[in-house]
């Protein structure tokens, strides 16, 4: 049995706007384990960042956490439920031993200092290092670490003076400044070219298996999730609708947004004569539908779609789906 | 085949402006050639800052270039004025990549679609029955009508540039990354309307984007760019079975594919390029590829490769297939 390192239950975020409150999530429920790397996968909105962003009490006002627990295996053997800890308690742990690489990198940056004092930051507030000078010299550490050329150099620069992909390695080099145990990852690579993008996803595989981390993966992009991940979670208008390994939800694919999916996306290496597309528009999560929040989209939807939430259950090992026609 | 369009030689050069002069110029298209035929895709395909985009507006002269010829029809578009501009702009259509600011908020569906009409002086008995046509065939119906754009999601957004499009009957249309602002499954929708609209007018398409798999489902030809410069063009089915630049090769094998067990294999064979796109501003000599090269040789800093043709219809700029 592979050893949990986070649990996740019944997880639900609620914005409260002038429109109406938005249900971004709600009773999102999954298991990471030790050493893998989990892929959360959905199309915009579906609640994939919130839910990555709930995991630490990331989420800001109009926002609220309303329910759910998220219990984090320390290495002590001790066990936390992050969502109970206060502001203080939770700071020691974010950025720490649960870090996050955000999406734009050049947002995740300050413009005005240089990349060596913000790897150093991170390490001092966490009193890694004595003072920021001497994280400055392990910055130059961790700059190769992401393998940027040149580190004594580099470590000088502002962010304006490095390109996309340069900084995103900065941004990866000050997610793992403090050697945390879980790797947030929220769509690192969608802001950078492919060839680029292939680098980066190169390296986060690498420092993983360096520094032995758990990886959680944020991503809209299908064939990104079939190259890195070992399981995954696809997500659809707050909820979880299917969590397998990659194989079970690539071969196999059980829920119908799952296979709607897969076979909307074009495949570059094979030869496609036409895309399936799924009908409608994702939903507005205000007044998500009854029942199943896929049943006005889907194929085979019956009258218990809209009547009845699906829970997910274990079909075969390890592959769950919530879906009424299982 | 009948060319729609020819391109020849075309550049455009952007100005960095120092305090008092010039310092420098962006070669964001530097001297590509080829052409469209009708009733076909041809697709373009690079990175960001590779200067596809610059490429597709210059075609319509919504750029003027820096030099350079583009023929329409057989006629020189930049010679154009008068009628023949006006007939040029009707004919040659764009459907740019951000549904959200290429409509206009305060107008309604039905302003939107019909402003062009008017401005081209075509005549409609019905404008309210000739709208309702319209969005019929891209999928919308007379109960948008008289929506504004903010009541719609991206993907109908994006039907609605469509319809506006079509009112015009144009004959080639650039499509600027129509579908990059989308998510997948309503992406899929729209590329099948676009291949469904072709087969039934005949359309001619110039598809510009970054994402691989969309431009082969979409293209029938197409070319590769990197900065500035075409390196390969040829049909789609070839290039992406047997690509020939060492860009195009990289390129290819960088994307990842939406299937674990392709993915792994076409990992262990990944080539993964070293380094980002230099700046167009002083773009290396020679091939502009060279720095990022594994090929590289002492010719390919000097000089530039010319494009040759080594298969059927399947031409690449490099020195490993040019004699120097």
């Amino acid at each position: 049995m592979p050893e949990p390192i986070l649990q996740v239950r019944n997880l639900t975020v609620h914005f409260y706007t002038y429109a109406g409150i938005v249900k971004a999530i709600e009773k999102v429920s999954f298991d990471v384990y030790k050493g893998e790397t989990f892929a959360l996968v959905g199309e915009t909105g579906c609640g994939k960042s919130v839910t990555s962003r709930a995991l630490t009490q990331l989420i800001e006002s109009p926002g609220r956490i309303v329910e759910g627990e998220v219990l984090y295996y320390r290495d002590d053997g001790s066990v936390v439920d992050l969502l109970k800890l206060d502001e203080e308690q939770i700071r020691e742990i974010r950025g720490n031993e649960i870090a996050y690489i955000f999406q734009d990198p050049h947002a995740s940056l300050d413009p005005l200092y240089t990349v060596g004092y913000q790897i150093a930051e991170a390490m001092e507030v966490h009193e890694k290092v004595e003072s920021i000078k001497e994280g400055i010299k392990k910055a130059i550490d961790i700059l190769r670490a992401v393998l940027i050329p040149d580190p004594e150099r580099r470590v000088k620069n502002y962010p304006h003076e490095l390109s996309g992909g340069m900084k995103q390695r900065v941004v990866i080099g000050i997610g793992i400044a403090n050697n945390p145990k879980i790797l947030i990852a929220d769509e690192p690579t969608t802001a950078l070219d492919v060839t680029v993008q292939a680098q980066i996803l190169d390296l986060i595989n690498q420092l993983k298996e360096k520094y032995k981390a758990t990886v959680i993966l944020i991503t809209h992009n299908l064939g990104v999730v079939a190259e890195t991940a070992d399981r995954v979670a696809v997500m659809y208008a707050g909820k979880i609708v299917e969590i397998g390994s990659v194989d079970q939800i690539f071969k196999n694919p059980l829920h119908p947004y799952t296979k709607g999916l897969l076979k909307a996306v074009p495949n570059p290496m094979t030869k496609i004569e036409r895309l399936e597309a799924i009908p409608g528009t994702v939903p507005n999560l205000i007044t998500p539908p009854s029942g199943c929040r896929f049943h006005p989209r889907c194929p085979f939807a019956t009258e218990v779609c809209k009547r009845k939430i699906p829970e997910l259950k274990e079909l075969e090992d390890g592959h769950f789906v919530a879906c009424h026609l299982y | 085949m009948e060319k729609v369009l020819e391109v020849k030689h075309l550049k455009k050069y952007f100005p960095v402006k120092g305090l008092f002069f010039t310092k420098g110029w962006v070669k964001a298209v530097d001297d590509i050639s080829f052409e469209i035929y009708k009733g076909e895709t041809f697709g373009l395909v690079g990175e960001s800052g590779c200067g596809k985009t610059t490429t597709g507006r210059t075609i319509l002269r919504l750029i003027e270039p820096t030099a350079g010829e583009i023929l329409f029809e057989g006629k020189n578009v930049m010679e154009l004025k008068g009628d023949e501009l006006k007939w040029f702009r009707r004919k040659a259509q764009i459907m740019f990549q951000d549904p959200y600011s290429s409509l206009n908020p305060r107008q309604t569906v039905f302003e939107i679609i019909m402003e062009p009409v008017r401005f081209h002086g075509i005549e409609v008995n019905d404008p309210e029955e000739f709208v309702i046509n319209l969005l019929k065939s891209v999928g919308l119906n007379e109960m948008h009508l008289y929506r504004y754009p903010h009541e719609f999601s991206g993907g109908q957004r994006q039907r609605i540039a469509l319809a506006r499009i079509m009112a015009l009957k144009p004959e080639f249309i650039v499509l600027d990354e129509p579908t990059s602002a989308l998510d997948v499954s309503v992406q899929a929708n729209i590329l099948n309307t676009l291949k469904d609209l072709q087969e039934k007018h005949g359309f001619t398409y110039l598809f510009i984007s970054h994402d691989l798999g969309v431009v082969k489902y979409m293209s029938h030809r197409m070319g590769v760019m990197y900065l500035g410069k075409l390196v390969e063009v040829g049909p789609a089915d070839k290039i992406f079975e047997n690509p020939l630049h060492p860009y195009t090769q990289m390129l290819l094998s960088a994307i990842p594919v939406p299937d674990p067990e392709m993915a792994k294999e076409l990992k262990a064979k990944r080539k993964i390029i070293k380094g980002e796109p230099p700046s167009p501003i002083n773009p290396p000599a020679g091939c502009r590829f060279h720095p990022r090269c594994p090929f590289a040789k002492d010719v390919c800093k000097k000089e530039e490769p010319p494009m040759v043709e080594v298969e059927k219809d399947h031409y690449v700029a490099c020195w490993l297939y040019a004699k120097s």
